[in-house]
Formats: C-alpha cells, structure tokens, sequence
C-alpha cells in the first residue's frame, strides 16, 4: 500500500510474530470510519433544544475610545433575546493566562468584550443572542459602535513604543537568556556576521472554524461546555472559577475537532460569553464563528524581528551568538502570557554548540489580532533564522554549508546536553540524539550530490533552480504529567480514557496500539475516551507534540498491570502459574498446556459478583500516572528543490525531503501523515500565508482568496524518512513526538535553495517568500552589489 | 426575507419537502432541514469546498448556492455515498490511504472526487489529480488524499460505465 522506511525487524521462525506487534505498525485509523461516512460530530453538527444563536460584533477599527454603542436597533429586533456590551458584563474577569505567565503582563489581558477603547480590527464589542443564526446576524448588523480614532495604530514591533492604556506602555517587557562570556568571544572572533530577517504573520487556520454550545441546568446548577478543546480540563477550572462554581459543577465536552494546531481550543472571549449567555438567559446558547471572523480573531503568530550576529573563529567554529528579537503581540496578552516570545530564545540554538549566547526578546504590542502558538511555535521562526545564520556563515568562511554544521553540531556522545537555559517553563535539556549521523542519512536520501549536480546543470542551460537543507531541533514529550484509566470489559471491549485531546491527529488509534501491544490485545478492541472532564479527573490536553509521549507511556503502564492481573486471573482458571500464562491476540493460553482463555472471560471471572473472583479486587482495570518534568528533542532535516520564475517570481517547490529521527515509532503512517501535512503548513508560511494589514491597521487577509493557502497543485513531490537511531531515555518506548517536524525546517530550507537558484547567497531575509517580495528583493540586492562595486 | 419557501427535491433518493427563507444556503439547508450534518461549511464563500455536495450529477459548493435554487433537484450528500452497512470503494480507499486527519474537509473531497467521476468517467489520471486542487484540506499535505483517489479511481469509474450502459 505505501512505502514505509522503517528497518523490519529479522524474523525469528521458533517464535512466529506476535499478532499484537502493534507498535510500528502503519495499522488504519480508528478514527476514520465515521469521518468517512459523514457521521462526525463536530460542534456545528451539535443542537440542544431552546438553544439561542450567539452572533459577537466585532470592532470595524484598529485602535480608538468607544464614545458609544447603540443596539437599540438590533434589541427591538423580532427574535433577539439579549444584546450585551461590556457594561453588561459586571465583573467578568479578562481571558487569563495558561502559559509563561509573566510578572507586568496582566494589565494587557483581553476582556472578553472591548472595554473603553478598542485595540483591533476584529476585537468583540457586542454580542446578541437570537433565535435563529440567520436573525443574530441581522441583528449583530444592527448594533452600531462609535469609534473615536484618537491616536494612530502601531503595526510594527520596532517602531517607538506607545501607549497601551494610561501608564501602560506598549512594551510591557523584555526577556533575556544568555551565558558565558559574549563580548570577549566577539572580540576575539575572525569572523563576525551579521543578519536581520523577518516572519510574516500567519497561523494555523484549521478547515473547522471555532464553535462552542453551553448549556446551563438551573436545577442541578451545572455547565456543559462542547467545543472549547485542546485543553479541557484547564479551561473548566478556569471557567468555574470566573463563575465562581466548583469544577464539579462544570463540564467540558470534547466532539470532534476540524484541526487545531496550537490555535484552537484555548481560552477565548466567546467561550466564556457562551457560557455566562447560557447561565443567565436559561437556554443554551450556541456561536459558530464564520471564516472571515476568524481571519481576524483567532489566535495568529509567527510574526518576529530578529536581528542576529555570530562570532566565529577561523574554522567557522561558533564562539558566540547575539540575538535581539521583537515580537508582535498584537493587540492583547493572551492566554500564552509571552511563551512564543520566550521559546523563540530559548531553543533558537537547535543543535548546535555555542560557548556564549545572548539574547534579548522585545515584547510589543500592537493593532493587531492577539498572537499566541501555532504549531512549531518559534522553532519554524528561529530555525529559519538560525540556518540562516550558518549558511551565511559558510558564504562567509567559504565552507560547505553541510561541513559548517558538522563542525558545530553537538556530539552524540556529549548528550544529555544541558543549555543551562530554560523554554516553556523546562529546563533545556537535549536528551539524545546523533545529529551528524542525521546529516548524513538526509543527504545520502535525498541524493544530495547529485541533485545539487542537476540543479547546477539546469542553471547553466538558464533555469533557475535551486537545493536547500534547513536543520532543526524539535521539542516534544511536554509534561508535566498524564492519567489513564484503561478497562477490559466482559464483552472484550477495551476503554482507555485519557485526560488529553484530539484534535484529529491519530491519538485514539496511537494509544490504542501502545494499549493492545502491551496487554495482547486486537487494537480495534480498544475505545478511547478523551477530552471529556466527566470521565477523568486530570488531564493536560494536546499540545506541544505531548500526547503519544504523554499519554502513551500512561497507557503502557495500565496495560502492564492490567496484563499482570490478566495473566494471575488466567493462571487461576487455567489450574498453571501467572509466568507461564502469554496474552496475544486477546487469549491468554498457558505455555505447558495450551489451554486458554479469553480476555473478555478473564474481564468476567473478575466482575465483582463471579465467584471465581476470590479475595481479588474487582475488575480488569487499572489507573496509571506518568509524570516527566522534562521535554524530549526530536530532530531532522528538510532538503528542498525549488523552480523560480524570473520573469514573475514564482517560486515552485518542485521535490522535497525530510530525514526525522522520531526515537520510537508508533505508527509510521501516521507519522508521515503529520509530517507531509505540516509541511503543507511550512510552505504556506515559506511562500503564501500572510495575514497584511494597511496602514490603518485594517485587515487585508480575511478570506481564502486573500490568504492563500496550499493547495495540492502546490504540494512537492515529498519523500520522508522516518530514523529511531536516538530514542528518547525520558520514557521506556524511547517515544519522541512528531506533530511539529513537518513545519520547522521549512522556511529554511526553503529560503536556502531560493538562494541557491538565483545565486544570489544570503537573498531571502524575510518569510513569506511572495513573487512581489522576490522581485524586490533581487532588486534591492543587485543594487547594494554594485553600490559596493563601485 | 423571513417569508419561508416550500421546497421539494430528493437527497440521497429520498423526496424531501423543507420550507426556508429564500436566502439560506443549501448547506444549511441540508444541514439543519435534512439533519444531514455531514456536508460541512469551512468557509461560506465557495473557495475551500468542504461543502461540496452532488447536484444533478455534477459537484457543486453548497454554500455557493441558495437551497431554493434546489427546486426538484437531485441532490447527493457524503451520507449517500455508502452501501448500506459498509463503505464505498473511495470511503475504504481513504481509510486505506490514511488520507483524513481530522476529517472535517473530507466529506468535501470524497463527493468531489465522485462527482467528478460520475460528470466524466474518462478523466484521465492527470486531470483527477488536477481536480483535486479544488479544495483545501489543512492536515494531510494532499499526498494521500490524491493516492486514495487514484486507487479508487477505476472501481469508480467501471461503475459510472456500467450504470450508464
């Protein structure tokens, strides 16, 4: 069916395969059949009777004072049950903070409607509630907010820094990591380059707008929330708390999910406004946001600055970098306090050796929608910029770029190598890997001699082709930790139930193989549960490449004491010892002689009432707990073969390769498809994706047809090679996460062979690569080349 | 503009009578007037395709098209696609091919693929794959969704042939 590059381990034919050798397997999705059939189950699909429509009005300006907000208009409308502004929110507390939450950001957290002044285009205002979607957009239309434009907006995080509320100025904070002795390592340097790039701002843009529906039991004063994902159990405590309720009286629901990202499922206005609609009004309440809404209110990112200087010695060796970043926040602190911003210095080094490092993170806001994380948060920009960097450092030294990485790459042997530095609240510990062996194995699979041979070939005959590598580090593996329940039914059927979440990446059928691995179990047998606070008390969500790590290690450890029970139960009814009992395939058979159970006959000799339970605790279940303080670092290489246009700027990515060590590989299906569809990501932040703004701060970008997603006609020709040469020594499967690798290497390896079509070394100094930009960009740089001629 | 409209077409083979104002969409229509939630609406202004449905035998965005506009019309949803109880060869090809993630576009691509097919049996390989650029998924990179295509392509297109013949 597909190529898969996983080494097969050798046959042993005295011990014929394990029927349920599921880790590593390319197994088919559990999740897919009803996604198949049209019988998914996602918030827009959801209805509760008596429910209202909530339609939210956005702010049409960028920055000024609300001198006021009519919606008369709109509350004498025929179906409109409530219009409510800020002043009908009372003390409504402000979105708050999940992550890096820093000392000094509070004041610059978003209420959940505009208060006072508005900040950008897009911010909510108002919001009506009505009996129908169709009549809360009428009405929404209806409600008129006097702006007055009193100060111009800042859309540019270098620009002078202004003022965000009175005695809060834009620049509420700079954050600096560093160590070792940076100025003397410049002063002795042979070297010193210099480079000031930019990432545009772009994000996730799942296919599923947001949604969320509430719903409010006065009797049993309860709340049921669907929709608000990616973190369920943080966003029910967070909301009990703003209502003033206990978590028990709240419950967050998780249907399916039409992709997240990092940017869906966090705290936002609306969630919270359904929620206080639902509790006040007596009905349910449902909102589902529209595309070009969420074009201008969804979390965005990437956005950044970074002016980066190298020391190096004479034999291109790093002595020091020195990086000073400018973040544009946007308009609010969210929910991510300033992590991007934090992250983006505190894992820019990726897998080099550097002896002294500085940076300094500026964190500005501007009039813009709010940023926060989107997958490969900071690593796609700092990487881009970091391989930047060491090419043109290579351009410099007159080094070839792969021999300039092997010098500087940390030794396999030198791992687990400590940054001393710390990222999302972890300390920076890369816990293994063999990136010279990675480098090697990415251009022995892409044909990298040769292919530079061809591109070389083509451009003498005048095309203008071009290959470029990107190396990066990934993180993976985010604690701090996981719970899971797992349960073999009377009837055979197996219930795994997680505190994390999906949001459509693979996780049910990832943990149900780790699950039927390690108790003998058919992974088409397990269920599992997630995302659903009723069904387990603690539960840290999808993100940050977590949950096979996370989860999966929680699961194989309730599977072995769930197979230890299984096997002690059998040995019983089996008249043998528990040793000689193997579980496969569901059956626990006994070695001596051969007679056997199943799993669903084990799960009810243990069922509280059967007396062959004996004194033994009811049930085949068990509960486990994983805790891991730190992240683990997968890590890989990208190589790409781009095409340009001269006459248009037209940069087509015609071939691609990414080599990725994943330290244990579940299923590496899966796997691929994480990485050829965050590369589908990549490239649209490398060549298309940008939210503009004009000079008002009005929003350029709010549909399709404006921001310009991948489409396949954009997709290259894309091979991936799947390593476990460096699997993780953090948990016992060697499990590295693999969400992110698609995305990270992009923008460098991309810009790289842009370069090396045009020859033009150190070309592209900024992300996305548009025909516009590179049009102007050879022109600017031909223009300083023979400025320097002359 | 609140005035509801009678209108009567077939979806999936079944005569269906709804009445809506004239201004809803046929997604929605589908959506909440048939409860048939598996066509799903991305982005309301024709260009991302998660809610192409078959119209007559040709696919079409829903949201692109005003439900009165279906008056007497034949309509096919992603929950027409399977035999009963089991999946038809382009569904079992996705699973096999691993090209859904989320799956929210995927109803989308599977009545576009058919309905391209069904319009013309003879579209060669190169022009299914080019079709394929008609809409956007967000999870997948396309890869597999253009493999499953190709290898359910000729059991789709036998089967056209042979309810034409």
């Amino acid at each position: 069916m597909q190529d898969h590059s996983l080494p097969r381990l050798p046959q042993d034919h005295n011990h014929p395969p394990r029927r349920s050798a599921y880790i590593g397997r390319a197994v088919t999705r559990l999740e897919d059949r009803p996604l198949v059939l049209g019988a998914g189950r996602f918030v827009g699909d959801m209805d509760v009777p008596h429910q209202l429509w909530a339609r939210v009005v956005r702010s049409a300006h960028a920055v000024g004072r609300i001198a006021g907000i009519d919606t008369s208009a709109a509350r004498a409308m025929p179906g409109v049950a409530a219009v409510w502004t800020a002043e009908d929110l009372g003390n409504l507390p402000h979105i708050p903070f999940r992550a890096t939450k820093i000392e000094g950001l509070d004041p610059y957290t978003q209420p959940c409607l505009a208060k006072d002044r508005v900040r950008y285009v897009g911010e909510p205002v108002a919001i009506v509630f009505a009996e129908d979607p169709y009549l809360a957009e009428d009405a929404a239309e209806a409600v008129f907010a006097e702006i007055d434009e009193d100060m111009a907006p800042i859309l540019d995080a270098r620009a002078e820094p202004g003022e965000f509320a009175p005695g809060h100025s834009s620049a509420p904070l700079t954050l600096t990591k560093g160590y070792g002795d940076v100025d003397a390592a410049f002063a002795g340097a042979a070297h010193v380059v210099e480079l000031d790039l930019a990432i545009g701002r772009h994000s996730g843009i799942p296919m599923e707008t947001r949604g969320a529906l509430a719903a409010w039991d006065h009797g049993r004063e309860r709340l049921d929330l669907w929709g608000a994902t990616k973190r369920p159990h943080w966003n029910r405590d967070r909301l009990a708390e703003m209502f003033g309720l206990s978590p028990s009286q709240v419950a967050l629901h998780e249907p399916h999910v039409g992709g997240g990202f990092g940017i869906r499922g966090e705290l936002y206005p609306e969630d919270i406004l359904v929620c206080l609609a639902a509790m006040r009004l007596g009905r349910p309440v449902k909102w589902v946001e529209d595309r070009r809404e969420h074009m201008m209110a969804a979390n965005q990112s990437r956005e950044q600055q970074h002016l980066i200087r190298a020391a190096v010695d004479a034999e291109g060796r790093l002595l020091a970098i020195d990086e000073t970043l400018h973040h544009d926040q946007g308009a609010y602190v969210r929910t991510h306090g300033a992590r991007v911003a934090d992250m983006s210095i505190g894992l820019l080094l990726g897998p080099y050796r550097v002896p002294a490092y500085a940076a300094r993170a500026h964190f500005r806001l501007t009039a813009k929608t709010p940023a926060a994380t989107y997958r490969a948060p900071s690593r796609f920009e700092s990487t881009f910029v970091r391989e930047r960097l060491m090419d043109a450092i290579a351009t410099r030294t007159g080094l070839d770029p792969l021999d300039l990485r092997r010098r500087n790459f940390i030794a396999s042997s030198e791992m687990p190598f400590d940054r001393h530095m710390t990222a999302l609240e972890s300390d920076v510990i890369l816990d293994s890997g063999d990136y010279e062996g990675l480098l090697g194995k990415a251009a022995e699979f892409c044909g990298l001699d040769a292919l530079r041979a061809e591109a070389a070939e083509r451009r003498a005959k005048g095309e203008c082709v071009g290959v470029g590598l990107g190396y990066f580090v990934e993180k993976s593996g985010l604690g701090p930790s996981e719970l899971v329940r797992l349960t073999v039914h009377p009837d055979g059927g197996i219930e795994i139930v997680t505190g994390a979440a999906s949001l459509g990446q693979g996780m049910e059928t990832a943990v149900a193989q780790i699950a039927a691995d390690t108790l003998g179990a058919d992974y088409q047998a397990c269920r599992v549960i997630h995302g659903d606070t009723d069904r387990i008390s603690h539960g840290w969500g999808a993100h940050a490449s977590r949950v096979t790590v996370m989860t999966g290690e929680a699961t194989r450890r309730a599977a072995e004491t769930v197979r230890a029970k299984a096997c002690e139960m059998a040995a019983s009814l089996l008249d043998c010892t528990p040793d000689a009992i193997n579980i496969d395939g569901g059956i626990a058979t006994c070695r001596t002689s051969d007679a056997s159970v199943t799993l669903a006959e084990i799960a009810a000799a243990l069922d509280p009432v059967s007396p062959k339970r004996g004194d033994r605790d009811p049930g085949l279940a068990a509960e486990a707990w994983y805790h891991n303080k730190h992240m683990n670092y997968p890590y890989g290489a990208h190589v790409a073969l781009v095409i340009i246009d001269r006459d248009t700027g037209h940069v087509r990515l015609d071939r691609y390769w990414i080599t990725y060590d994943v330290g244990r590989a579940i299923n590496p299906a899966m796997i691929e498809g994480q990485i050829v569809g965050g590369l589908a990501q990549g490239l649209g932040g490398a060549l298309l994706e940008e939210f503009r703004f004009d000079d008002q701060g009005q929003p350029l970008s709010v549909t399709f047809a404006d921001y310009l997603m991948p489409t396949s006609a954009e997709m290259p020709d894309c091979r991936v090679q799947i390593l476990q040469d460096a699997p993780s020594p953090l948990n016992p499967l060697g499990i590295k996460g693999s969400g992110e690798a698609g995305v990270t290497g992009a923008g460098a390896a991309i810009a790289c062979a842009i370069d090396d079509a045009l020859q033009r070394p150190g070309l592209v100094t900024r992300l996305p690569v548009t025909p516009q930009y590179l049009r102007a960009r050879i022109a600017e740089y031909d223009a300083a080349r023979a400025g320097d001629a002359i | 503009m609140s005035d509801k409209t009678t209108i009567t077409l077939t979806v999936n083979g079944v005569p269906r009578t709804i009445a809506c104002v004239p201004r809803k969409t046929l997604a929605d229509a589908l959506r909440e007037d048939c409860r048939l939630t598996g066509t799903h609406v991305g982005c309301e202004h024709g260009v991302c395709g998660a809610c192409t449905v078959m119209v007559n035998g040709a696919p079409v965005r829903s949201c692109l098209m005003f439900a009165v506009q279906a008056e007497g019309a034949e309509v096919r949803t992603v929950e027409g696609l399977a035999p009963e109880g089991g999946l038809s060869v382009l569904q079992q090809a996705f699973i096999d091919h691993h090209a859904l993630q989320c799956g929210f576009c995927t109803p989308g691509f599977l009545m576009l693929i058919t309905g391209a097919l069904q319009k013309d049996p003879d579209m060669s390989d190169e022009e299914l794959t080019e079709v394929l650029s008609s809409n956007l998924c967000r999870c997948t990179g396309y890869r597999n969704i253009v493999r499953a295509a190709l290898a359910a392509a000729p059991a789709i297109r036998a089967s056209v042939r042979e309810t034409a013949a």
